[in-house]
């Protein structure tokens, strides 16, 4: 059942629960962050109504800072601005930044521990008809990877919310990703979020497996353990959204507390938020894992519902392996 | 800035010369590191440490400093002595250029060495991060000023168009970028292996005041950045023409030169050459 703790929207499971764009959340956090600190100033590539970047630019113009469609310069500039006092959020597609530009992004913002905040938005598959060029699938995997970079991923737009305000409290690099499409609300203002510690939104009495998910696909993790308990399976459903610094502790409690894991994100498998999971099983409590989520192909157009089907990330495939994790537990 | 008197360019004329020394010495033990482009900027960091900036190598951080960002991070040699003469560090920790625990990376490292400002070394983000910090200097209101120094090999970068068209664009007036138009980089000529010109062309295109002068000439260098300082509507770009290995007659205008340090004895003939400038006089060291 649902974690009471937790705070979880109450209609998470009516049919006609709330949906809303997580980049929403992103764009009401640069608010709240532009009004308690004067020194954030947010960079947008050419795309400020997309990434929600438009109210901060009305409400703060002199500190909005239109770069055009140029991504690898919005990244030194940024740096250059990070190193000079100033709280930079740059925003773009995530295939752009921190796809394009992931060397300035590496150098001048990481290497160099400058103040950046980068907002990777349209993340996932789940950005629908624009196609596979527009879809980032990889974005996880080469931030993480980067010695001091911090990486959130909101599962919904409050957390989105959250997570934007929370990057501008924290001093150095955060990557921010951000799914495009309408998300089912699975929070409420009083969820709890604090980077780095990973929340049980789902606790069965006995539970035999734990779900580990990130962003939108939180959601559908939680579809499929309301299912499974109906058939009998206990589960746990982690929100795991920071993906670096890991909950190392929470992770490796409900593996040895379930004794399988299935990873759920919108993301290559290799190199995602489940192998980090991996990486930290493999160390702490080696687990039987199964990892739901982009397996080594690239998406393509159609509506975002059909595509998290077609490519393996719906409920019914998180229960396939959920069942499939099980048989190797026996 | 002072005026620049006779003396005062005597006196620059012999610190650049030093510095040079020192840069020779300094790559010989380390091993390995870029001679022809550090000889070459040896007399625009004597100009800029020694009379064009407001700094102070005691507190590196000073918040009203003026900020000099070295786009192509890989002449540092001539940075890290410049900056020890200057009295940023000790002349002894030169000789840990490029070793282990090193505060002198082989390309500068900011979090090792305040006073470096800025990590660099990838070509073409210099430009960008000297922008980040005008644009953080104009919203604060403060009045020191941007200096980014850029080698002409990295005017290829897509990365630095992007940069001097967003700093035309906001007529970024505290910024005053410097070219070492040095004609070489690692694969050859600039004009064999991307030609750059008209670049001044290019750069007014973009919105900026150019200017080109000799970079060997103190004079020149000086007067320039005083008249970027008068121009209100535009960044400034000086394109400053030097000798790639100069003061080194064996290693100017040779591309070869671009990557490479002299070994002991090619060094040993290096320094005659500087501390006799060229045979005009006497060396102390004969």
């Amino acid at each position: 059942m649902l974690n009471k703790e937790e705070k979880l929207n109450p209609k998470l499971f009516d049919e006609d629960v709330e949906q809303v764009p997580i980049r929403n959340g992103y764009g009401e956090g640069l608010l709240v962050a532009g009004e308690q600190d004067p020194n954030v100033v947010v960079l947008c590539a050419d795309l400020s109504e997309s990434t929600r970047s438009e109210a901060f630019a009305k409400k703060y113009p002199e500190r909005f800072i239109e770069m055009g469609v140029a991504e690898q310069n919005m990244a030194t500039i940024a740096a250059g601005l990070g190193i000079s006092g100033k709280v930079a959020f740059m925003s773009s597609y995530a295939v752009f930044s921190p796809g394009r530009n992931w060397e300035q992004i590496r150098t001048t913002i990481s290497y160099n521990n400058s103040n950046v905040k980068i907002a990777g938005h349209h993340a996932g598959i789940s950005v629908g008809p624009d196609g596979a060029t527009h879809q980032a699938i990889e974005d996880i995997a080469t931030m993480r990877v980067m010695a001091n970079m911090k990486v959130f991923v909101p599962c919904d737009a409050i957390e989105a919310k959250k997570a934007t305000i929370a990057a501008a409290n924290i001093y150095g690099p955060v990557y921010l990703r951000f799914a495009r499409e309408k998300t089912p609300v699975v929070t409420t203002e009083g969820t709890p979020f604090t980077p780095g510690k990973a929340e049980i939104f789902w606790q069965s009495k006995k539970p035999q497996v734990a779900i580990i998910a990130c962003g939108p696909l939180v959601y559908n993790a939680l579809l499929a353990a309301r299912d499974l308990e109906k058939d009998g399976i206990g589960a746990m459903v982690v929100n795991n959204h920071t993906i670096k610094p890991m909950d190392e502790k929470r992770i490796t409690e409900v593996a040895k507390k379930c004794g399988a894991v299935v990873t759920v994100e919108e993301h290559q498998v290799v190199g995602g938020m489940g192998g980090a999971v991996a990486e930290i099983l493999a160390k702490k409590c080696p687990t039987p894992m199964e990892f739901i989520g982009m397996q080594n192909v690239f998406g393509e157009s159609g509506v975002p519902k059909e595509l998290i089907e077609k490519y393996g990330m719906g409920v019914k495939d998180i229960k396939a392996a959920v069942k499939k994790v099980l048989k190797r537990v026996k | 800035m002072e005026a620049l008197h006779e003396n005062k360019i005597k006196l620059l004329e012999e610190i650049a010369n030093r510095i040079r020394e020192t840069i020779i010495e300094t790559l010989v033990e380390a091993g390995s590191g870029h001679s022809a482009g550090s000889l070459g900027m040896a007399d625009i960091f004597t100009a800029f440490y020694f009379h064009i900036l407001k700094h102070d190598p005691k507190n590196p951080n000073w918040e009203n400093r003026d900020r000099l960002i070295l786009s192509n991070g890989h002449i540092c040699p001539v940075r890290y002595v410049a900056m020890a003469y200057a009295g940023y560090f000790s002349l002894e920790e030169l000789k840990t250029l490029r070793k282990l625990n090193s505060r002198l990376q082989g390309h500068p490292y900011r979090a090792a060495l305040p006073g470096v400002e800025t990590t660099s070394g990838p070509l073409g983000s210099g430009l960008g991060q000297a922008v980040g910090m005008a644009l953080a200097a104009q919203l604060d209101k403060k009045n020191y000023r941007i200096y980014c120094l850029m080698s002409d090999g990295e005017q290829d970068e897509g990365n630095t168009w992007e940069s001097v068209m967003f700093a035309g664009k906001n007529k970024l007036n505290n910024l005053t970028a410097f070219i070492d138009r040095n004609n070489i980089q690692i694969d050859g000529f600039t004009e064999d292996v991307m030609p750059l010109e008209p670049l001044k062309d290019k750069y007014e295109s973009f919105g900026w005041h150019v200017l080109e002068i000799d970079g060997h000439n103190f004079e020149q260098i000086v007067d320039a950045v005083n008249v970027a300082k008068t121009i209100y509507e535009k960044p400034t770009v000086i394109i400053a023409h030097t000798i790639p290995g100069k003061g080194v007659s064996f290693m100017e205008k040779d591309y070869l030169w671009h990557g490479k340090p002299p070994t002991k004895e090619e060094a040993e003939i290096a320094l005659k050459e500087l501390r006799t400038l060229g045979g005009k006089i006497q060396s102390e060291h004969q």
